[in-house]
């Protein structure tokens, strides 16, 4: 739990704790079925339900693997928007957007890992991409709102970290000067 | 980007002098700018101004209250202004309690965030009938803003007619329809709530001047329509013809949204589908190609009573498609209809240029045209559309282009400026009495407390006056 917690304060969320129970449903080690916390199978829900009742905060930091086992280790590279590569170590169970965080990368997160924004789009490199299991629906719906998709496109919150994505490569979309020059199409809201 | 580790983050301008900036509005604009500024530059001051007591614009009204998630920003705009070098400043009206030129006085630069709080006039005889509202101030008013706490509005007729097709109009749409069960953990008003669970409403007809594919709303806005407990859709497969053919030289989203909207209006549905639809009661549904030009009252009755709708036919396609009358026109009878055609920025000072035909701040790249060190960011930059992520695009921008001025020497740091403490002693010598982010801390507080009693996130204090007591004593 110690790495977790670090990992939290070094983000600096505010996790707020309501007496609510965080939705496993949206976690995608739950839907992987690696998540070790034990939170996951008494709460389990058979399906999700899109008509939301409770205000949840998604709490995906504690479900990082807490291995220090070096076998674990995944090698990640992040090429942020002016070109610069930066390779970090993360773990398998990593979810990729904490991971980036905690090195500081450039990437927001809005929603926190919810799959209600694409603030943390990027593009995966060739060779991994189709190791990455397919979007749910939710992710194509989100992703389908950030600027300059691509094929290789994913949104960076659900990508959890697997030996077999060792190398794999993450290039966060250059964000254009010329988003509204006269004559923009109308964005929606 | 809520990071704590700003000065470690190396990405800073080696300017030297402490630029002060001030930022007017605290909504999502005013707060990435305000995040980007202070992460890319070790010693700029940033200072937030905002006219309500609360912070965070949109995200606490305009975001709906079924969309938690979306509000989760929030916590990334918590750590900016909780950074040492950031203060928030509410219940500081720019433009009447300080003026620009103050502003200007006191700090090297100013950015003006503070959105679009007007909304698009439909332009028909009959817009100011009882029974119709801008789809700006039905929201504001069960999200709680103040201004819109009196709306009152009429929910005691069937059949509500909605203008517009983008997403505020699916979020009316939805609000509107919901089961109540849904609303009744959300942060949504008590008095909206009592208003909705007393609501006859029971069909939405959402109407647009184009085709189906040129509705500005987006996929997970339709699904949430389209998998609403308790309805059904109601649509005219004619609107559809043509649509399946053009498919496939659109590109992924409007393609994904379209798929599904003409699976929706023309797919038989499974047995399981047409179980439900059977059992629902309320029904929703778009209208296209048509345009409002009249709201009718029964003769002798001042409230809306119907709404007189021109049909239209499309002239080119795509986004650039125009509609283009018929001559034909269609009366449907109603007895609420909410304008969702689009909000409108607002001048604020005189001594800020503005574009009244676009209704925007005129600049370039952020940059204010004719006004040095004036800077805008958000939708009075832009124009009232986009979703938070474009904001925080659009806003990152801004903080560059104020942050290369700084390192051209174009945007003069060199001489020290007063920044917020000329500020204060104007305010107070005006009886001005601005909220600072703990006192914020404390209505959130109180807010939250309230609503664990009811199960919801948080119960919203309603009025100025109630905040401002909470606040400041």
């Amino acid at each position: 739990m110690a790495a977790s917690a670090a990992a939290r304060t070094s983000i600096g969320l505010t996790l707020r704790f309501h007496r609510v129970i965080p939705d496993c449903s949206k976690c995608p080690l739950y839907r992987l079925k690696s998540c070790t916390s034990n939170r996951a199978n008494p709460q389990r829900r058979s399906s999700f339900n899109s008509f939301r009742t409770m205000n949840r905060h998604l709490q995906t930091s504690k479900c990082n693997s807490n291995s220090e086992d070096p076998d674990d280790v995944v090698n990640v590279v992040f090429i942020d928007r002016s070109g610069k590569r930066i390779p970090v170590k993360g773990k398998t169970g990593d979810n990729v957007l904490f991971l980036a965080h905690k090195h500081g990368i450039e990437l927001e997160g809005a929603c926190e890992a919810s799959l209600a924004c694409s603030t943390c789009h990027v593009y995966v490199s060739a060779a991994h991409f189709d190791k990455l299991p397919e979007p749910e629906e939710r992710e194509d719906d989100m992703l389908d709102m950030a600027p300059m998709l691509q094929e290789n496109s994913r949104l960076a919150c659900q990508i959890v970290l697997t030996p077999d994505l060792d190398g794999i490569e993450l290039t966060l979309p250059k964000v254009t000067r010329n988003f509204y020059v006269d004559g923009h199409v109308p964005k929606p809201h | 980007f809520s990071h704590l580790s700003f000065a470690v983050c190396g990405k800073a301008f080696l300017s030297s002098g402490s630029p002060k900036v001030c930022i007017v509005g605290s909504g999502p604009a005013g707060f990435y700018t305000a995040q980007h500024l202070l992460k890319a530059h070790q010693n700029v001051q940033v200072d937030v101004y905002e006219r309500l007591p609360v912070p965070f614009g949109l995200v606490r009204f305009g975001v709906a209250p079924d969309h938690p998630e979306v509000k989760n920003v929030i916590n990334t705009f918590t750590q900016t202004a909780k950074h040492p070098r950031c203060s928030f400043y509410g219940n500081v009206n720019v433009g009447e309690d300080v003026s620009v030129d103050e502003l200007q006085e006191a700090y090297h630069a100013i950015v003006l965030s503070y959105g679009a709080e007007g909304n698009r006039s439909v332009g028909v005889p009959g817009e100011d009938l009882p029974g119709v509202y801008s789809a700006k101030d039905f929201v504001g008013w069960y999200n709680g803003l103040p201004s819109c706490q009196e709306l009152r509005p009429d929910l005691s007729c069937e059949t509500a007619v909605i203008l517009g097709q983008g997403n505020v109009a699916l979020d009316v749409a939805r609000i509107l329809l919901s089961p109540l069960d849904a609303l009744k953990k959300t942060d949504i008003t008590q008095p909206a709530l009592e208003a909705l669970a007393q609501s006859r409403v029971c069909r939405v007809l959402i109407v647009g001047r184009r085709g189906p594919m040129q509705v500005a709303s987006t996929i997970k806005e339709l699904r949430e329509m389209v998998n609403l407990p308790g309805t059904r859709p109601e649509m005219v497969a004619a609107d559809f013809d043509g649509v399946a053919e053009a498919l496939k030289d659109l590109p992924r989203p409007r393609k994904r949204l379209t798929e599904l909207m003409l699976k929706t209006a023309l797919e038989m549905p499974t047995e399981k589908e047409q179980e439900r639809r059977k059992k629902a009661s309320r029904i929703w549904g778009f209208r296209f190609f048509r345009s409002p030009v009249e709201i009718l009252a029964e003769p002798g009755c001042n409230r809306v009573a119907g709404v007189r709708l021109a049909v239209n036919k499309l002239e080119g396609s795509g986004e650039k498609a125009q509609a283009v009358l018929t001559g034909e026109v269609e009366d449907v009878p109603c007895g609420l209809v909410i304008s969702s055609i689009g909000y409108r920025s607002l001048p604020i000072d005189p001594t800020v240029p503005f574009d009244s035909r676009r209704a925007i701040v005129p600049n370039s790249m952020g940059r204010v045209h004719n006004a040095a060190g004036l800077y805008c960011s958000g939708w009075l930059k832009t124009g009232p559309t986009g979703v938070i992520a474009t904001t925080m695009n659009s806003s990152f921008d801004t903080a560059r282009s104020l942050l290369e001025d700084v390192e051209s020497g174009k945007l003069d740091v060199s001489s020290a400026k007063p920044g917020s403490h000329m500020i204060s002693s104007l305010l107070e010598k005006r009886g001005v009495k601005p909220v600072t982010f703990s006192d914020w801390e404390k209505i959130d507080d109180l807010e939250t407390r309230r609503g664990e009693v009811s199960g919801k996130p948080r119960e919203k204090i309603l009025t100025v006056a109630a905040m401002l007591k909470v606040a400041q004593t």
